[in-house]
């Protein structure tokens, strides 16, 4: 339906004057009953009779329109006697104790009341909020003493209850604040807050209480059979009941008494209508016994309509499914199952240009891919191609200006995420590639900034349907204009896992390839390039080294050096002349020295990608990343790279050192104790003499883990060379791909001492951890550390031990996760108005300035030097090397 | 023997300077806004006070930045 667009200018609260609810509704309901015998709605009841459908077939009675289409109609009930609205409970009472009961005027001085409403128009023109100026109102105008302005007296302490209000121990009916509420004037109320075009204070006791329609509250119909209705409709039912019988308890017989009691019934039920979770009330519930949700509880936080139906919905044209890998499509791309694509649509205009393909896609129809599966008309109508009759007819009608609803096809832009989406590469656009089967396909390479893994996540993906949203995703959405994170101006999105372990084993000095096989892997790559010569080597034969074939995947004139991720720090770095081969150097986008590792190209540290980003464009980045992995992928899969329990063996000299380090610390170990006990422990500055202790040991414990470390690593490499085959274990770690030296030492030397809350395990026993050990003993072992390696395997003491640990990191892995996601959505709500505008100055949508420089500096962090705004060192370099060409 | 805390001179507070009328001008001109539209400040901030500026005054505040070296915030002083 076409409705010309509107541009909305304000929106003001305020409240509903009795003669305007009557007004604008359609209709006065009298009786409490729903439905009829048959089923039928109707009758001059809650129910249908004008005030909306919600079966299908029926007709609206006041405007005529169908289900989808009536929006619904507001009714009233006509109370019997007036009844305090419970939202305004509170500021009925301020108002009350402000104003004088005889007159209604507020009870200071004519200057005082000036003063304020000064404040009020400054506020207003500044935009100021009014409400601190109304609070200091109230609170002057509430001391009790006389009216300045009649000298009538002024009775004091009002109490209020949940919605009753006592003066002097009289009870006030909401018929009497109303009176005194009517006789204020309109100078006073604009002072107390009332903008007198849409409110005046009497207006917040209900005299005439508005009927939500139908449709706001919907019956459903079970499986048997049976209407349910919605939990409005009910306490609406027990409004008008207590309502029919306080008007004829009125009309007939009055024993004060009876109709008091009603009237506070009648008041409960139309609090408990608008909010059932009021304090001190006992809340409305249904015959199962749970609690009704009536409009405040439909409004309120997480579930309610704000975050649950505004801030976030659901959405059209979007699809989940569980994901897998696939290396072999680009970072740029996601493989889309066909099905979804058959279900997704893209509406794509028809013109001059395009209508002989237009009509073609229209002829495949919804069953076939590529087809469509609507053809809408340019007033709007949509035809369902899965129900047309007549085919011909249809596309003699097809003309440009009409819009066909086609399948989703390859190359089509579409939005792509997996929740929880914590930053702005959580969504990320993708190019589409339809392939078989049922999972959503990515390229591994992306997997960091998703926090995806392949154990049963699934992602979204929503089919752009404008033209503007398209491009607006295509040209700042895309995955490789999102390599660099904003938050430290380095890589997110590179190699992980074998890709680093497969560069470092390609680029390593030992790698050499024969003809055919280099063909093969410069081939894998998608790289187009001639090979270069090959190298000679001491028995004359031709061979290329992996640096070599490389260097293919590596854009021209690129020149970078930096330390790899196995540089050793040893004390005097020679730099070029590495004997570990790490310190990687470039020279005119050729790999002269140096391995491929982390450092170079992986998800978070990548110096390479980084430059190739930042100097060549995000294109060349793409290209990059999936060339290279696909060589490197391509690289290990032939070579073969597995792990074994082998690949954490010792040799028994190297068990000995081991056994000989652990000893020794705890010895030292019971020698602190034995210091402490015989007092002889030297205090550490500001710490108590045992937390000196714990500490003291804690210390000598971990030095000694790690020592052990360093041997199993020393034992390791050395039986690498002596048995001529490499340790996997050992080579992912000190490649950055997968794993540290820590994980290593606690598999093959020592797990190490286990914590609790930063502590060594002290809690279970009186005294002592376990009934294992004696009373008092606070030796290594007693309080948690473990000796043996997880090869060698933990005794049950270690195991439980290490289980406690285990468990304080699961629990507050579970914990962070909500706190962080808590402060996350506060800092959301706060900063997702904020832009940055064109001259550099950070505004909210109301012009109000938040930063007049952005980030003080102005600086884009993504296109910053890791933090640094610029690198001098690598323009003084590149300057260098040009004039040196020269 | 007591000496009073000159609040200007300790590390964390940055300098502040009242802006000329000319100098206001200027700079609601420079970022199209108007006073209402500019961080705030209430009259009886300490270094406000110190100042003597008054309600309607637009202070200067230079403060070192890590990322800038130094860098400018405004404020007009409001009732509180």
């Amino acid at each position: 339906m076409r409705i010309l667009p509107k541009k909305i200018d304000g929106i003001k609260f305020g409240l509903m004057s009795p003669e305007y609810i009557r007004k604008f509704s359609v209709l006065k309901i009298i009786t409490a009953e729903t439905y009829d015998e048959d089923g039928y709605p109707i009758e001059g009841g809650l129910m249908d009779k004008r005030l909306g459908v919600v079966d299908p077939g029926l007709r609206c009675g006041t405007c005529n329109s169908r289900v989808g289409e009536c929006p619904g109609h507001f009714g009233r009930i006509e109370l019997a006697r007036p009844v305090i609205h419970v939202g305004y409970a509170k500021r009925i009472y301020k108002v009350l104790k402000s104003v004088c009961r005889s007159c209604g005027r507020i009870k200071l001085p004519d200057e005082r009341i000036g003063r304020y409403r000064q404040e009020i128009k400054t506020a207003r023109k500044i935009g100021k909020n009014i409400d601190s100026i109304i609070e200091d109102l109230f609170k002057e105008a509430k001391t009790p003493k006389k009216c300045p302005h009649c000298g009538g007296e002024i009775f004091e302490i009002k109490f209020e209850k949940p919605a009753t209000y006592l003066e002097d121990g009289q009870r006030l009916s909401p018929a009497d604040v109303r009176e005194r509420l009517e006789r204020i004037n309109d100078t006073d109320s604009v002072v107390m807050g009332f903008d007198l075009d849409v409110a005046r204070p009497e207006w917040m006791i209900l005299t005439v209480l508005p009927v939500p329609p139908v449709t706001a509250r919907p019956s459903i119909t079970l499986e048997s059979g049976e209407r349910s209705e919605d939990d409005l409709t009910h306490k609406l039912v027990d409004i008008i009941r207590i309502n029919q019988r306080l008007e004829e308890n009125i009309e007939a017989g009055a024993p004060q008494l009876i109709i008091e009691d009603l009237w506070e019934l009648l008041q409960y039920h139309v609090t408990t209508y608008f909010n059932n979770e009021v304090a001190g009330v006992p809340p409305a519930r249904h015959r199962s016994g749970r609690p009704l949700k009536t409009l405040a509880q439909r409004l309120k936080g997480k579930e309610g309509r704000f975050r649950s139906n505004l801030s976030g919905k659901r959405v059209n044209f979007s699809a989940r499914t569980v994901i897998s890998p696939d290396p072999s499509i680009s970072i740029n791309e996601v493989g889309v199952p066909e099905v979804i694509a058959r279900e997704l649509t893209v509406p794509e205009v028809v013109t001059p240009l395009n209508i002989n393909h237009m009509k073609e896609i229209i002829i495949e129809g919804p069953y076939n891919y590529p087809g469509s599966n609507y053809v809408e008309r340019p007033d709007g109508n949509r035809i369902s191609l899965a129900r047309v009759k007549n085919l011909d007819e249809l596309l003699e009608k097809v003309k440009p200006g009409w819009k066909v609803h086609r399948h989703l096809m390859n190359g089509d832009v579409v939005l792509f995420n997996r929740q929880p989406s914590l930053h702005r590469m959580s969504i990320m656009a993708h190019e589409i590639r339809v392939l078989p089967y049922k999972t959503f396909r990515l390229n591994l390479c992306v997997c960091p900034p998703y926090n995806a893994d392949f154990d049963g996540d699934e992602m979204n993906l929503h089919a752009i349907q404008g033209q503007e949203a398209r491009a607006e995703a295509r040209v700042l959405m895309r995955v490789q204009e999102q390599i660099l994170s904003p938050r430290f101006g380095g890589p997110i999105i590179g190699g992980i896992h074998d890709h680093i372990s497969g560069a470092y084993l390609f680029t390593m000095n030992d790698t050499k390839f024969t003809k055919s096989q280099a063909f093969q892997l410069v081939y894998s790559s998608g790289i187009r390039k001639s090979l270069p010569d090959p190298l000679i080597d001491e028995n004359e034969t031709e061979y290329y080294s992996g640096k070599q074939l490389f260097s293919l995947v590596i854009p021209e004139g690129l020149n970078l050096s930096y330390k790899a991720k196995i540089c050793r720090k040893c004390d005097k770095c020679l730099e070029e002349d590495c004997k570990y081969d790490a310190y990687v150097v470039i020279r005119n986008g050729k790999l002269l020295k140096g391995v491929m590792d982390e450092k170079s190209f992986g998800a978070f540290s990548g110096e390479l990608l980084d430059r190739i980003v930042k100097d060549y464009s995000t294109d060349d980045a793409r290209i990059f990343l999936d060339s290279v992995t696909k060589l490197v992928i391509n690289a290990i899969s032939r070579r073969g790279f597995s792990t074994g329990i082998d690949d954490e063996d010792l040799p028994e000299e190297a068990k000995e050192r081991i056994e000989e380090i652990l000893r020794n610390a705890y010895k030292n170990v019971r020698k602190l104790i034995r210091a402490f006990n015989d007092n002889l422990l030297e205090h550490l500055p500001g710490r108590s003499l045992e937390e000196t202790l714990e500490m003291r040991i804690m210390q000598v414990l971990s030095e000694a883990r790690d020592k052990t470390g360093a041997i199993a690593n020393e034992y390791l490499e050395k039986e690498e060379k002596k048995r001529r085959r490499e340790n996997s274990a050992r080579i992912m770690a000190i490649s950055g791909a997968r794993g540290s030296l820590l994980n290593l030492t606690q598999m093959t030397a020592c797990v190490g001492q286990q914590a609790v809350r930063g502590e060594r395990i002290k809690r279970g026993y009186a005294g002592r951890t376990l009934p294992h050990f004696k009373v008092g003993d606070i030796g290594a072992e007693a309080k948690g550390f473990v000796k043996s390696s997880y090869k060698s395997g933990l005794s049950p003491i270690e195991f439980f031990f290490h289980n406690m640990g285990g468990r304080e990191g699961l629990v507050d892995t579970g914990v962070r996760t909500s706190q962080s996601g808590y402060m996350q959505r506060r800092l959301v709500n706060a900063l997702q108005d904020l832009k940055v505008e064109y001259d550099n100055t950070v505004r909210d949508t109301r012009g109000v300035i938040v930063e007049f420089k952005h980030g003080e500096d102005g600086a884009d962090t993504s296109r910053t030097d890791w933090g640094n705004i610029v690198d001098v060192g690598k323009i003084v370099r590149r300057y260098a090397d040009q004039r040196g060409k020269k | 023997m007591t000496r009073k805390l000159e609040i200007s001179k300790h590390k964390l507070v940055p300098q502040h300077e009242i802006l000329s009328e000319e100098e206001a001008m200027v700079l609601l001109d420079k970022l199209n806004i108007s006073r209402g539209q500019l961080p705030k400040t209430y009259k009886n901030d300490p270094m406000v006070k110190k100042i003597k500026a008054t309600v309607g005054d637009i202070i200067r505040i230079t403060r070192k930045s890590n990322t800038a070296g130094e860098s400018y915030y405004y404020r007009v002083v409001i009732e509180p």
